[in-house]
């Protein structure tokens, strides 16, 4: 069995009277890509929010259940959520990086965490933009300003922003709906690489990306996990018939 | 995942179908061998193999589906995917014709052969020689010795109408003749048959390349 590194019991969430997920049980595995597919509105994304406790912003929002992260429960009241979120880093549908220049947006984090000293920065930088395959590109630009790079290389330094922390997962939520096929495909390469060290979970509406780029995929519906598979297995031979008519495009 | 993982997995079918295809041509080699000395123990073991080659083809196709699955190939990449798994289908029916000869010889009688064999070995290097070249031009994507081998086939069938011709007389002149004349008949239209099946892979080849179908 392969480690587990998320692990869902019984969750269910509710916003206000809107319940948004029902009884999901799910085991999320330890460095392999995971994508969770399903229609707009189904949870898939408010599912990845959990992981990290983004819902805790929105009002009216209660998680009952549990949700276990390298065997801990990231909702027991006695939970580290500063520490939650260097575990589990996040990258969002648009690329959005800080108005600062490249080097600044990955060291913000660092400064913010205390991780490291100011003289360690540049070593730290250098490895982020080395793991996105950014260092070549823009080694000898790294104080321009990041709202300058192309949209595929503002994710990238997203994704770069995030791993200075040390995560253990990256949860990343459309990450490629922004971009055109081409710097979609090198995202989606990118991630084969980082999953040797991350755990990662992908939220997408593009069926053919959660094909290409995942190892395991869940499909949503309602709020409910329908099923969760291999993806070769679920784009092949899915046991259940919600899945099989998304897949096959006959709803959704 | 993504292209470098799809390449790598075009690369491993690669593999294997050449695996499979010399497999194939053991096949059909072992399966005159056995013919040319009677030797049953010899043409039980082939047809025993033949499950492998099933299988091998199976394994090579259902990988092809889950490419389709999680993939999905287009242009070029379509064209490869939708070649590999013809040409499991070609070379899964040409084991299965040398398992058709052998077959034979676990059925002839211990009588020797009707007429010592001339043509048949021949006709078996030709069409193995076929086989290997249709790989080769696949492997290298090379139209021009996918085309000459189509042309081979010619060669092969006229062997097939001299050697009917020559049974016929056999078994004209001696009605006793006529079971063994039949399974050399039979040997020799199996051969046929592996030849047009190793042009149908030369034929997929164009279409791999260039996209062109030989309605023809």
């Amino acid at each position: 069995m392969n480690e587990i590194s998320i692990e869902t019991t019984a969750l269910n969430l509710f916003y206000g009277d809107f319940q948004a997920l029902t009884d999901v049980n799910l085991r999320i595995p330890a460095r392999q890509v995971t994508a969770m597919i399903g229609p707009s509105g189904c949870g898939k994304s408010t599912l990845l929010r959990v992981f990290n406790r983004m819902n805790d912003l929105i009002e009216g929002c209660r998680v009952m259940g549990q949700v276990l992260i390298d065997g801990q429960d990231i909702y027991d009241e006695k939970s580290d959520l500063i520490a939650l979120r260097e575990k589990v880093g996040m990258v969002f549908q648009r690329p959005n990086p800080f108005p600062l220049s490249v080097f600044d947006n990955i060291s913000f984090g660092l400064a913010v965490h205390r991780l490291a000293s100011r003289k360690e920065y540049p070593e730290i930088v250098e490895k982020a933009l080395r793991s996105v395959q950014l260092w070549d590109v823009l080694k000898d630009n790294l104080h321009q300003s990041a709202l300058k790079l192309s949209l595929e290389q503002q994710q990238r330094l997203c994704i770069a922003r995030v791993l200075p922390l040390r995560p253990k997962i990256l949860l990343m939520d459309e990450p490629c709906s922004a971009l055109d096929p081409i710097a979609t495909l090198h995202i989606e390469d990118l991630m084969q690489e980082l999953k040797k060290e991350y755990t990662i979970v992908i939220v997408t509406h593009n069926m053919q990306q959660a094909g290409r780029a995942s190892d395991f995929t869940s499909f949503l519906y309602l709020g409910k996990v329908i099923e969760t598979a291999e993806t070769v297995n679920i784009f092949t031979k899915p046991t259940q018939p919600l899945t099989e008519q998304y897949i096959s495009g006959s709803f959704g | 995942m993504s292209r470098e993982y799809f390449r790598h997995q075009l690369r491993s079918l690669e593999k294997d179908l050449v695996d499979m295809g010399l497999k194939v041509i053991a096949a059909v080699r072992r399966s005159i061998e056995a013919l040319k000395k009677l030797d049953k123990a010899e043409a039980e073991r082939i047809i025993a193999d033949d499950n492998l080659i099933n299988h091998q083809r199976w394994d090579i196709e259902n990988r092809c589906v889950q490419l389709f699955a999680t993939q999905h190939p287009l242009a070029s990449d379509l064209r490869e995917v939708v070649s590999f798994m013809d040409l499991v289908t070609n070379l899964e029916r040409m084991a299965d014709h040398a398992k058709g000869i052998a077959a034979l010889v676990v059925r002839h009688d211990q009588t020797p052969l009707l007429k010592p064999l001339i043509d048949i070995p021949r006709m078996s290097e030709i069409a193995c020689t076929m086989i290997k070249n249709s790989l080769d031009a696949f492997i290298s994507q090379d139209v021009a010795l996918a085309r000459a081998t189509i042309d081979m086939d010619d060669e092969v069938d006229a062997l097939h109408e001299q050697i009917f011709r020559e049974l016929m007389t056999y078994m004209i002149e001696d009605p006793k003749a006529i079971t063994r004349g039949v399974y050399l008949t039979w040997v020799s239209h199996n051969l046929e048959r592996i030849a047009d099946r190793a042009t149908n892979i030369c034929e997929r080849i164009e279409f791999m390349v260039n996209g062109e179908i030989n309605k023809g």
